[in-house]
């Protein structure tokens, strides 16, 4: 468990000093993602435990929270056109949602690669 | 009263109190979304955000202030964005099978995302610092706020935007799909990282492994066309 944290912190760490280094328009910790990527594919040896310490690391929404506490505290600057900012907000999320879902839906089957994507039987609906 | 003004000295200078109340506030809200049987209006962020900021404003405390406890949790956003590689690797295979649907929804998932915000912006008559603040708002904050201030916008109302984009897709993605009759776990997934980026993927990895992969990866990728599609597009859809 420490181990497999250390693992993702020291990956982190040589993202963030990458991307100050050449000034990359990507965040410290997606540059860490890619290696860490790289060092399972080329099957380094990496703590056993790194599989459960990041599921259970993906599992937590509660990461969120201070941000979303940040955002109460800065709902002032929704004043004014807040409920057109808001609507701008909804309309387009639920458009990029259909859009991305349908363009990948459509294509998968065109190209018969949804077999193994859709995974599991088709067990009505999920949560 | 002393007695409470010593405790309230202590604790409010102290990581230990904000730490605790984030936490214990997640708890609540995930226990209330679990009894909701996980329904997507029950979504545990926005009931712990709500609990929290209750107390933090009811307890006159400044931001800050409670970032300096909270910081640990948000500290931990770093190391579980890099361990999104291991399902990345775990589903590798799925992964390459999809690379072509996946790379044709990446493009037309960011340009959509970028172009109906400033073209709903223009028509809601919103002014420039506005529609600059939302183009990127699909993008994971870190890059949106890095995108907004280059081309001379607001990053604190960027941020606001991105994160309520992120929560705006959390609740709306599951229904929304099951109207759309979308059964296909990666194309769901993929849709809710490249709209909703981190909470938009928390999301999808509640609901499912498969489609939290995919989530993970359009979050990463969506993040850099953004960067590069924003001030190609802007110029262009303002005039």
């Amino acid at each position: 468990m420490l181990a497999a944290i250390a693992a993702l912190l020291v990956c982190q760490l040589i993202g963030e000093a990458a991307v100050r280094a050449v000034d990359l328009p990507f965040p410290g910790p997606v540059v860490g993602m890619i290696l860490l990527f790289v060092l399972m594919l080329a099957r380094a040896p990496l703590p056993a435990a790194l599989g459960n310490t990041a599921d259970g690391l993906l599992q937590h929404l509660s990461l969120f929270v201070p941000a979303g506490v940040g955002v109460v505290q800065h709902l002032e600057l929704l004043s004014g056109a807040g409920l057109r900012l808001m609507a701008v907000v909804v309309l387009t999320t639920l458009i990029t949602l259909a859009v991305t879902a349908l363009v990948f839906a459509a294509l998968a089957r065109l190209l018969h690669a949804d077999a193994l994507a859709a995974g599991k039987p088709e067990s009505g609906e999920r949560p | 009263m002393t007695n409470f003004v010593n405790l309230w000295v202590y604790l409010s200078g102290s990581p230990l109190l904000w730490l605790t109340t984030t936490l214990l506030a997640y708890l609540a809200a995930d226990a209330i979304s679990a009894a909701c049987g996980r329904h997507p209006l029950a979504n545990p962020v926005l009931i712990a955000v709500t609990f929290v900021s209750i107390v933090v404003v009811a307890s006159g405390t400044s931001f800050p202030a409670y970032f300096a406890g909270a910081q640990f949790v948000h500290f931990l956003l770093g190391p579980a964005t890099v361990a999104l590689a291991v399902p990345l690797v775990r589903h590798l295979p799925q992964v390459r099978r999809a690379l072509v649907p996946m790379l044709v929804a990446l493009v037309a998932g960011s340009a959509t995302a970028i172009a109906c915000a400033i073209w709903l912006a223009r028509a809601f008559g919103l002014d420039r610092a506005e529609i600059l603040a939302l183009a990127p708002k699909s993008a994971t904050a870190a890059i949106a706020m890095g995108i907004a201030e280059k081309m001379g916008g607001d990053p604190a109302l960027t941020a606001v935007l991105t994160i309520l984009t992120g929560i705006t897709g959390a609740i709306i993605v599951t229904p929304l799909m099951n109207a759309l009759r979308l059964r296909n776990y990666a194309a769901r997934g993929f849709a809710a990282g490249l709209t909703s980026h981190g909470i938009g993927t928390a999301r999808a990895f509640q609901v499912d492994p498969l489609a939290g992969t995919f989530a993970g990866i359009a979050l990463g990728l969506n993040g850099l066309l953004t960067a590069l599609l924003v001030p190609l597009l802007l110029p262009w859809l303002l005039n």
